[in-house]
């Protein structure tokens, strides 16, 4: 994603998830190197994991952590305090819903106040416009809205939540009214991958400046769903094609990004732009995560802002350190001449399938796991899908059933 | 949503008047030693003629106004700065960085 305004400005896009290019910041020769030099650019916090919606492909652990372990208004204040100073630039407030936070404007005042730039993660349903306007008002930056479907009964059953894209229209209304701009969050899948040009349709229609479409990443929730949500390969061109398509017909009116699915790309992609290279997470309960689903290596110890602080964990952290660079690699990466484009792919990807989170990613043709990976995604999506096991805390068992395959 | 007029794309021309919405933050970042564009889920890294140029992005100054401001500046060819900023400028409308 990154590429060269004509000569004179590098672009970098920011990863939320575990999806990233290139955006780590290059040494700067004025206060405190050793910090600045390797701060990520981008903070994701997970504010709470309470939310409304149950998507079978959430990004959180199955493990959601509960309520009464989240941090405290203050104890979210001293973290933005800390991460200006260390030298974040952006911060993407999310969750779960990250408007389930009665003190969601109390933190977005200290972050404006610090000068990060505030980024609402929402899936919208529990917003109402007063509090929108209030949060343009404390300094805001932009609303990242996420939809379901454009089919609205489909939307309903792939959320387990009744009425969600009416509600998101008037959403993207109050945030054009509150003068802030709006990205809508598409996450795709087998079940609604056929309707991927009318979700870009939908976003322009709303006003939006940019569009994700993001394919859905294999980890936690969407791996338990993967025979639910697994596009095929073929579904996957079309839409591919699709958005090629719309990016030529909405060029200057919408930003399209697209994020591909593994399964079916060439090379690994370069996880988090390279593991504790560009970004950091925040869970509810404050422990500091190099990806958002690091803690699935069940080997790694993760520190927590209520003991530490931001900038130690970050440039000594025990899980921050044992990925960063390239210096654990094994082989096939170690000799590899890509090892400093993708970083070996997705530690927790390489950890879940092969039991080692060193080795190669199996999405990686030079993975010895590669062609059971790729055959798994051709068998799984060409069946017929599974029950959706609901997003839930405590999990959940099958109840409603998936759609017939197409 | 009958109501909301279709978009279309904005082109730069010299008699242009860019400037970058409220919600684009270019700001020199110490910790870091260069200037940085802050826009929705990017970060641009701009080079020094790019932050000349944008400075003077104020809505008032046209296209041309600028050409000609950093031609005399750089000392350079008034058509090649020109070509030179309305590529920038097109490329960054069409990422919603710049309004015209």
């Amino acid at each position: 994603m990154n590429e060269t305004v004509p000569k004179h400005i590098v672009e970098n896009a920011m990863p939320v998830c575990a999806r990233t290019p290139d955006g780590s910041p290059a040494a700067g020769d004025e206060t405190d190197p050793a910090l600045c030099a390797r701060a990520p650019i981008g903070m994701l916090c997970e504010l709470t994991h309470k939310c409304p919606l149950q998507c079978p492909y959430c990004s959180n652990p199955v493990e959601l952590e509960r309520a009464n372990t989240e941090l405290t208004t203050a104890q979210w204040q001293d973290v933005m305090r800390q991460a200006a100073s260390l030298g974040v630039l952006q911060i993407h407030l999310s969750g779960g819903e990250p408007t389930a936070r009665k003190d969601l404007e109390e933190i977005v005042k200290v972050a404006a106040e610090v000068g990060l730039y505030t980024n609402l993660i929402t899936a919208g349903v529990t917003l109402t416009r007063d509090r929108l306007l209030k949060l343009a008002e404390l300094g805001l930056d932009h609303v990242q809205l996420s939809i379901q479907d454009v089919d609205a009964e489909n939307a309903d059953r792939i959320a387990a939540y009744k009425g969600g894209l009416a509600k998101k229209i008037e959403v993207a209304k109050w945030v054009k009214e509150a003068g802030l701009p709006l990205t809508v969050n598409a996450p795709i899948h087998r079940q609604n991958i056929h309707n991927v040009p009318r979700m870009i349709e939908f976003a322009v229609e709303l006003n939006a400046g940019r569009v994700e479409i993001a394919h859905v990443q294999y980890y936690a929730w969407a791996l338990l769903n993967r025979s639910a949500l697994m596009p095929t390969r073929e579904a996957f061109m079309t839409a591919a094609k699709q958005v090629e398509v719309a990016r030529e017909k909405y060029k200057g009116i919408i930003v399209i990004d697209a994020i591909v699915p593994d399964y079916y790309a060439k090379f690994p992609k370069p996880c988090m732009g390279g593991w504790a290279r560009g970004i950091v997470n925040i869970t509810p309960s404050g422990r500091v995560l190099p990806c958002h689903a690091a803690e699935s290596i069940t080997h790694l110890t993760f520190d927590n802002v209520k003991d530490k602080k931001l900038a130690d964990i970050w440039l000594t952290g025990d899980a921050f350190q044992k990925y960063r660079g390239t210096e654990w690699m094994k082989e096939p990466c170690r000799s590899c001449p890509r090892k400093d484009i993708d970083f070996g792919g997705c530690r927790c990807q390489a950890f879940a399938l092969t039991g080692d989170a060193a080795n190669t990613d199996p999405a990686c043709s030079l993975s010895p796991m590669h062609d059971n990976w790729a055959t798994v995604a051709e068998v799984e999506s060409h069946s017929a899908p599974t029950d959706f096991i609901y997003r839930k805390v405590g999990g959940a068992k099958p109840k409603v059933p998936a759609e017939p395959a197409e | 949503m009958a109501d909301t007029p279709v978009r279309t794309r904005t082109m730069i021309t010299g008699a242009s008047r860019p400037m970058m919405p409220k919600h684009v933050k270019m700001r020199h970042d110490p910790g870091r030693g260069r200037w940085i564009i802050l826009a929705p889920e990017r970060v641009f890294n701009p080079d020094d003629t790019a932050v000349s140029v944008l400075k003077l992005c104020d809505g008032q100054n046209s296209v041309a106004d600028i050409a000609a401001a950093l031609a005399a500046e750089y000392q350079a060819p008034l058509d090649v700065v020109t070509e030179d900023i309305v590529a920038m400028l097109q490329d960054l409308a069409d990422k919603g960085v710049v309004l015209a």
